[in-house]
């Protein structure tokens, strides 16, 4: 089976330009200037822009368990529809991936049903309780990619110190969820003024910077590999450029929402805009889009976090945190950002592709000769708006509903296979 | 009625959706109201037919009669729903219990709840004017209506009044109403509490003083507000003992002659005695207290009247 894919501009080589694509199978057999092979297939992206297709880091796919949020099937669907390849779960599911056999499942479940390619990120503690060691070393035979509690935060230190130890010893990442329980408590929002004004209790930013400080702290005294997710405050950028500029192995990524939107969001009591960490003072917003353009933060990641309407369909501070990111991510981001020259297209893709998968070692993200057939081809001038009734995600809670967005992904392509097509 | 003001289905969330010339019009429909309380007989029957839901999630014994006795004066019908013997306990959602209401024929949903923004839920569930009787430290706008109220009746104009209110602003959805309503009527607020019980960036997002020292905050105040102490602060890690803040934030003779002589003295009640202020104070010529409550009856008489539309009776 070959395709070829003509007349695109082409993200090759960090750079924007006209190539033609040959894939044969579920390789890219070929990028030249011109190629005139027969295929089987023929798409014409005349006008279009083609990217390695997007690699996620941080999502939650919530299968197994909690099926009725999202499940392999519509958790891929709706990465494909917002063009990524390759995503990564989160272990908070239903059991917790904590032991190969759920790695396994999950790997299974995707390779049979998936959209894409769906990368399992196990526990770091079993049951994410933050009080034993989970069983890495068996999950990294049945193939995790990194270690993380996301959604918990290992709160004792000398624990968190033998999960590095521990993981370091089978050479895997670990991502942390960077809260401190007694700061953030019960809080719903920012501790900013939005947080004054409703009356909201608040999670002020130190809960975060507090286990960054101490996180860096036990990496480089056990070597280990530290990825910091969902970063969202201006201090814990200072943090991470330290451990950067001592030669730390840490790195980090921002979430589209912690990019473009701030505290101000919430202020109608919009469950859809309550997320952990939450959205932050636009003082921390533009730092965060600094250090993105700065290459301070490594990668963007959606932390796409699917619930329920009837969860979200709550009073504020009893409706459960999080966002919807998949098929926001890329039109928001691109509308917001790239559309109003503050970041270039080429950092934005550099972003969501080749930083995100050289961070997890992933085989993806790039367009060459001999790489994976996995791509996405968008119409930037194409007009979006993201409604409820077309999501092909099983939850609708994104802020971004209804809002008209430009920048339209036309069809993604995994593994040579077409996953998506507007 | 009114010609340049429409009330009419319009809900009460907070004071900020109402300007200055709206509050002085509630001011003054609310004063009408007050002469009926007065009467023998305390009923008139402009909301004749129409049907009020009390709507307490939260437990509230004297803002909920406040509100019946309102609604009943003006011949509407009530009901009245609290949590622990409805099906909310039961694990229902807000959203299911406010479509069940509504389909029983509710024209107007006073709601008590301790999460901030519920009100603003149960007019998007309901499609009816919903008047917020306090949503956690949010809002608490009938408070500061009829606090505002008692001001005015008492001096007059709010303009250019120096009023202090002490206590636990953290988590008072009081102070935060009136802050909004009384800076509307162009008084000056200071807010005087121990730091770990007093909000970030308030100056910033209400335009108020904040001090922490009582004989400063209280200097040439025209009215001091107490605010309820609360026990559990303390086991909250907010402030060492009752003991140590009354020493420095109780409203007593002696620290009631840093304000203006005569100055008002006002309490939303209940009132802890002995811990945020002494009955030497409370039970004074000075305070209004007792006057707030009754004219708390009133200003929801007015705002019920103004938003379902009553007839002058």
């Amino acid at each position: 089976m070959k395709k070829l894919i003509k007349n695109g501009t082409v993200y090759y080589k960090g750079a924007f330009v006209k190539k033609d694509i040959l894939i044969i199978k579920d390789k890219i057999a070929e990028i030249k200037d011109k190629i005139t092979e027969q295929a089987d297939e023929t798409i014409d992206a005349k006008g279009k822009y083609i990217f390695p297709g997007f690699v996620d880091i941080h999502c939650h796919l919530r299968d197994p368990g909690q099926t009725y949020k999202e499940d392999i099937i519509t958790g891929t669907r709706a990465a494909a529809k917002g063009g990524f390849t390759t995503v990564c779960t989160m272990p908070n599911t239903d059991p917790v991936v904590d032991n190969i056999a759920t790695v396994e499942f999950i790997h299974r479940r995707a390779k049979d049903l998936g959209y894409c390619k769906v990368k399992v990120i196990g526990a770091i503690t079993k049951k994410i309780e933050g009080k034993e060691i989970s069983e890495m070393a068996s999950m990294k035979e049945g193939g995790i990619v990194a270690v993380s509690d996301d959604g918990h935060c290992v709160q004792n230190g000398k624990l968190m110190q033998n999960c590095m130890k521990y993981a370091t010893n089978y050479k895997i990442p670990i991502i942390i969820h960077a809260e401190d329980y007694n700061f953030a408590g019960k809080g719903q929002i920012h501790s900013g003024k939005i947080a004054t004004q409703l009356g909201l209790s608040s999670i002020p930013p130190i809960s975060e910077e507090l286990i960054i400080a101490r996180d860096i702290m036990l990496a480089e005294a056990t070597k280990a590999r530290l990825h910091i997710a969902h970063v969202s405050s201006a201090k814990s950028l200072e943090l991470i450029k330290q451990a950067k500029q001592k030669g730390l192995n840490v790195t980090c990524e921002v979430t589209p929402h912690h990019l473009l939107l701030n505290e101000e969001a919430c202020v109608h009591f919009d469950s859809n805009t309550k997320c952990k960490p939450p959205l932050r003072s636009e003082f921390d917003r533009l730092a965060l889009l600094e250090a993105v353009n700065s290459g301070l933060i490594d990668c963007i990641a959606t932390d796409h976090a699917p619930h329920a309407d009837y969860e979200k369909e709550l009073e504020f501070d009893k409706a459960p945190f999080g966002i919807n990111g998949f098929e926001a991510a890329f039109a928001t981001l691109y509308s917001h950002l790239v559309n109003k020259g503050k970041m270039t297209l080429e950092r934005l893709t550099e972003a969501m592709t080749s930083a995100p998968a050289n961070l997890l070692g992933l085989k993806a993200g790039v367009l060459e000769k001999g790489s994976p057939a996995d791509l996405t081809i968008a119409d930037l001038k194409a007009k979006v708006i993201l409604e409820a009734e077309t999501m092909l995600s099983k939850s609708k809670n994104t802020p971004w509903l209804g809002k008209p967005l430009q920048g339209k992904i036309v069809t993604t392509i995994c593994d040579g296979k077409i996953t998506w097509q507007a | 009625m009114n010609d340049n003001f429409n009330f009419i289905n319009r809900s009460v969330f907070d004071l900020d959706d109402y300007s200055a010339a709206e509050i002085m019009y509630i001011l003054e429909a609310a004063k009408g109201m007050k002469e009926i309380n007065l009467r023998e007989y305390k009923k008139i029957p402009t909301l004749r037919g129409k049907t009020v839901c009390t709507l307490f999630i939260e437990n509230s014994t004297r803002t909920r009669m406040s509100f019946e006795l309102a609604a009943n004066r003006l011949s509407a019908d009530v009901v009245s729903f609290q949590e622990a013997t409805s099906a909310l306990s039961k694990g229902e959602s807000l959203q299911d219990t406010v479509y069940t209401l509504n389909a029983m024929g509710i024209d107007l949903y006073v709601i008590r709840h301790s999460s901030p923004g519920s009100p603003q839920l149960v007019n998007r569930y309901s499609g009816k004017p919903v008047i917020n009787g306090g949503d956690g430290r949010h809002a608490h706008p009938t408070q500061a209506l009829l606090d505002i109220f008692s001001i005015w009746e008492r001096i007059g104009s709010l303009k250019g009044l120096k009023i202090t209110i002490v206590g636990d602003i953290l988590n008072s959805r009081v102070v935060r109403s009136n802050l909004i309503g009384m800076k509307k009527l162009g008084a000056t607020v200071t807010v005087c509490g121990p730091r770990t019980l007093m909000p970030g960036q308030m100056e910033e997002v209400y335009g108020c003083k904040v001090e922490y020292d009582l004989k400063t905050a209280l200097k040439d105040a025209d009215c001091v507000m107490g605010l309820r102490m609360q026990l559990e602060r303390q086991t909250e890690g907010l402030f060492p003992s009752l003991e140590e803040y009354t020493k420095h934030y109780v409203l007593s003779k002696d620290t009631i002659k840093w304000a203006k002589k005569d100055a008002l003295i006002m309490h939303p009640g209940p009132m802890n005695r002995g811990v945020e202020i002494l009955p030497e104070i409370a039970d004074s010529t000075q305070s209004i207290i007792i006057e707030q409550v009754a004219n708390g009856v009133a200003v929801r008489m007015a705002l019920l009247f103004l938003i379902l539309g009553g007839k002058a009776a």
